[in-house]
């Protein structure tokens, strides 16, 4: 039954495999940059504070990066184990990407090790900052090549299909496929937002419960205001996205926007249901605007479901997840605008109850809107696993007692991620901030004290 | 040479690789586990910690390196390893994952939890069991490919001589390695207690080293005759692994050039491990894969080559950089920094 079908059981544990990978991955792209923006702010300003959060926050990186290791060895072997016909033809074409992945994260991996443990080995601090910089290369590289690898499941090239054979291989242009560009940018930038988000989330939640001190105040600004630059480049990386559905993948929009058939000027439906007749209700409509979001022009044509094949049509509840992301970025858009307005207008309190608690549901909301952006982009290419070419159920293993290591997993990844969260928590609330301030810093702290 | 041995030759380095420093990895979670039970922990484990903070992650990805290559290299061998090692590729995933995480856990949260110790400890040596099966399945017998695809043969696999012997070389060849590596690494911070106590875990665990290879060997012959036979052809390469071993063993045992020790160790299972690999050639897996008939198309081959070499350049001066910063550091392996 159910349980027994290995291809929608590999479709399950590939699911929660990369589910919960990719909440540390994502981490683990934006952080680095959220530290060395700190600490170079940090040093240049001669401003303690910024300094230590750059060192708090790397201290909680490393146990999230030790569970996005172990994670993403799981889905990187998983590929071969749960889809052994898909990864041996598309091996032959993109096995470069995911082999320069691992390059990425080594590099990755040998500078944060030293970064680590160096903080106060050189005279001057700035070399000290100069090792972050490998640190966001490798990392951001690491989420280019993945990625890639993605999009070349969605608009696949570089090759020719000859039988059953590939033929004319070209893994440049396997690599940078159309999908790629627009793909890459979006993932990129939504990792950088989560994670300014998750680090404003702490900071808020600080302050609102414990009263929190300078230090917070200014990790809140600093996190807010990158939330906004990242969330207008986020909304720019989306719209692009669209727009190369739109060109390339029309039936991933229209089965996303519940698009039916084909016409010009065609509007956005936002939410809503549908009856028995597949007819839309109780959807909010923006005329036209579906036109504009796809090719930038309130009356182009856009291509409705109607053009694929029924048995290729992906399924129509991806709706609701297109549209709760795009809700939260123009959310986390609008929240920041808000902060950084009330910090300008000096009348007015950035720090009252109810924007502090707006901002604490950010970094939550933006990592549920990672989640929903994979599971439209994914659920979006079904039945198709390399787009046109080969299906899931093809690609799927045929090994039974895939089920039995679905509750294995589950298992798994419920004590990797209780464990993290208990450890996190250990961390700092035995070594609160102010506490380590003083024992670091000790004369900044006590010529603050006069100053006050 | 075709550039599928140069392929193969790359991959089975970095698995060499893999082997060496994982080994140290995964005994030395072990001996901290023991010497936490026999209250010996104020001993060595200082000096665990100390090598294994900085270096951990490295490590793992060797690993993966290595299956990421295979798979890139011969696509087909992701179609036959992947059916057939479902569960034990799950198995193995789930005890590096408990293993990586919790080692972060405890050496960030909870300093000396027993639990975690424990359990650092025992994937260690679970972790090799388990890892090994892929070898012994290489060796052919114990898959079947029907037309529903590949199955394992768990029956074959519990009721073998020959797999369990592997399982049993690579467990102790584990609590070799690492307690060669650490011997030097105590003498080299001169901490004297330590290197006495990880000394006796060397010579300790060389003999069921050199009995368990003998017992391998003589399992191969039953198993697989024609292997064994190839092996037999590259005699050399053995002999000179036995030396290594004897040069090693004899260094540590009168107490001098720890270094050089280590350095006989890594010849003697460099020595083994190539025999053993040139032996097995052409076959990646018996009798469905060779090198010729599973590698990739020329192009994606040489790709990936390229790829390889400037990957090298760029990670090979980072790994000198980390090297010199905590393992060669005198002041740092002493604990001064
Ligand atoms: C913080 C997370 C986040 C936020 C706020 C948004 N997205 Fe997004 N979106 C993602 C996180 C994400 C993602 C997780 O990164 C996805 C999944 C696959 C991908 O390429 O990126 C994604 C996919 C994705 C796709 C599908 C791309 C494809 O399948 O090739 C489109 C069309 C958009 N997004 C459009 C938008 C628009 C118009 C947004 C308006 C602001 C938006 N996204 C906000
Ligand atoms: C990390 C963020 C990602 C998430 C959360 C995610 C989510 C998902 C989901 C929900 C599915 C199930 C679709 C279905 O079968 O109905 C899926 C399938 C799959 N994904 Fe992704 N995905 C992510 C990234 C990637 C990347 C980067 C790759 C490529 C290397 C990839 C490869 C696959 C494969 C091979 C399948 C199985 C085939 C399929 O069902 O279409 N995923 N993923
Ligand atoms: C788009 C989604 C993904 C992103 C952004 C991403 C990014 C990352 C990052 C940043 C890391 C390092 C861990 C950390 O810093 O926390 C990592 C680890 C890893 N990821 Fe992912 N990943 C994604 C999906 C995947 C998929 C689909 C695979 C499978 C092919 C994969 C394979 C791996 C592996 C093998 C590691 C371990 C690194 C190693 O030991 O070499 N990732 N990933």
């Amino acid at each position: 039954m159910f349980f027994e079908d290995s291809v929608m059981m590999s479709r399950l544990l590939t699911s929660l495999t990369l589910i919960f990978h990719v909440i540390f991955a994502t981490v683990g792209v934006g952080i680095p940059i959220m530290i060395s923006i700190a600490e170079f702010i940090g040093i240049k300003k001669n401003d303690r504070h910024l300094q230590l959060l750059a060192r708090r926050w790397t201290r909680g990186m490393t146990v999230t990066i030790a569970v996005g290791v172990v994670t993403g060895t799981a889905i990187g072997l998983q590929l071969s184990l749960l889809w052994p016909n898909f990864m041996r033809l598309a091996g032959n074409v993109i096995a470069l990407p995911l082999f320069m992945e691992v390059f990425a994260f080594f590099f990755e991996a040998i500078f944060l090790g030293i970064y680590l443990y160096t903080w106060d080995r050189f005279k001057k601090p700035i070399y000290h900052w100069f090792l972050s910089i490998p640190i966001i290369i490798g990392s951001t590289l690491s989420a280019f090549f993945i990625t890639t690898v993605n999009s070349f499941m969605n608009t696949p090239r570089g090759f020719e299909m000859d039988g059953g054979n590939v033929t004319n291989i070209n893994p440049l242009e396997a690599m940078f496929n159309p999908a790629t560009p627009t793909k890459v940018f979006h993932v990129v930038a939504s990792a950088y937002l989560t994670s300014a988000a998750i680090l404003a989330t702490i900071a808020a939640i600080i302050i609102l419960f414990r009263k929190g001190s300078e230090y917070h105040t200014k990790a809140l600004k600093l996190t807010v205001t990158a939330t906004f630059i990242f969330a207008i480049m986020t909304a720019i990386a989306g719209d692009l996205s669209a727009k190369f559905l739109a060109e390339h993948q029309p039936e991933k929009l229209a089965a996303g926007e519940w698009h039916f058939e084909t016409e010009v000027g065609a509007d956005l439906i936002l939410f809503g249901s549908l009856n028995e007749e597949n007819e839309v209700e109780n959807a909010i409509r923006i005329p036209k605007a579906l036109s504009f979001l796809a090719y930038g022009d309130f009356n182009a044509e856009v291509e409705g479901l109607n053009e694929t094949p029924a048995d290729e049509q992906p399924p129509l509840w991806i709706h609701y997840m297109f549209d709760l992301m795009v809700s939260i970025g123009f959310y986390m858009l609008g929240i920041s605008a808000l902060y950084l307005l009330f910090w300008k207008v000096k009348k007015w309190n950035e720090e009252n109850k109810w924007l502090l608690w707006a901002i604490a549901a950010g970094g939550p909301l933006s990592m549920l809107a990672i989640e929903f952006g994979w599971i439209f982009a994914e659920e979006g290419r079904q039945p198709w696993i390399l787009r046109g070419i080969m299906t899931v159920a093809e690609g799927a293993t045929t090994s039974d007692h895939v089920g039995l290591m679905f509750i294995l997993f589950i298992g798994l990844y419920t004590v990797l991620g209780a464990g993290c969260l208990v450890v996190l928590r250990k961390m700092f609330k035995d070594h609160p901030a102010e506490a380590e301030f003083e024992s670091r810093y000790p004369e900044a702290a006590a010529t603050k004290e006069v100053d006050e | 040479m075709g550039y599928e041995y140069i392929g193969i030759t790359v991959l089975w380095l970095f698995l060499y690789g893999y082997l060496i420093v994982a080994s140290i990895d995964f005994g030395a979670g072990f001996f901290a586990y023991y010497a936490k039970i026999t209250k010996k922990d104020h001993i060595i484990n200082q000096l665990i910690s100390r090598y294994l903070s900085p270096v951990w992650e490295v490590t793992n990805v060797f690993f993966v390196f290595f299956f990421v290559g295979i798979v890139g290299f011969f696509p087909d061998s992701a179609y036959y390893y992947g059916q057939a090692l479902l569960i034990p590729g799950s198995i193995a995933i789930v005890l590096l994952a408990i293993r990586g995480s919790f080692y972060a856990f405890e050496n960030y949260g909870f300093k000396n939890n027993h639990l975690y110790m424990f359990l650092y400890g025992a994937t260690g040596l679970l972790i090799p069991a388990s890892l090994s099966t892929t070898l012994t399945i290489s060796e052919g017998g114990f898959i079947e490919e029907t037309a529903n695809g590949v199955t394992l043969l768990y029956g074959e696999l519990f009721t073998s001589p020959y797999s369990w012997s592997v399982v049993f070389l690579a467990i102790v060849s584990v609590l070799y390695i690492s307690s060669m590596f650490l011997t030097y690494y105590a003498n080299r911070a001169n901490d004297h207690s330590a290197l006495a106590l990880v000394r006796k875990y060397a010579l300790f665990w060389s003999s069921p080293t050199i009995i368990a290879s003998m017992t391998t060997f003589i399992a191969l012959s039953q198993h697989n005759p024609e292997h064994f036979q190839k092996a037999i052809d590259l005699w050399w390469m053995f002999g000179l692994s036995v030396a290594f071993f004897m040069i090693a063993l004899f260094l540590v045992y009168v107490g001098k050039y720890y270094g050089w020790a280590f350095i006989a160790v890594m010849f003697q299972f460099f020595f083994a491990f190539f025999g053993y690999g040139a032996s097995h050639l052409p076959y990646i897996l018996q009798p469905y894969i060779t090198i010729s008939s599973g590698v990739t198309n020329e192009t994606m081959a040489i790709t990936l080559i390229t790829v390889f070499i400037a990957g090298l350049l760029l990670l090979v001066p980072s790994l000198i950089l980390l090297m010199r910063l905590f393992l060669f550091d005198a002041e740092y392996v002493k604990g001064k920094k």
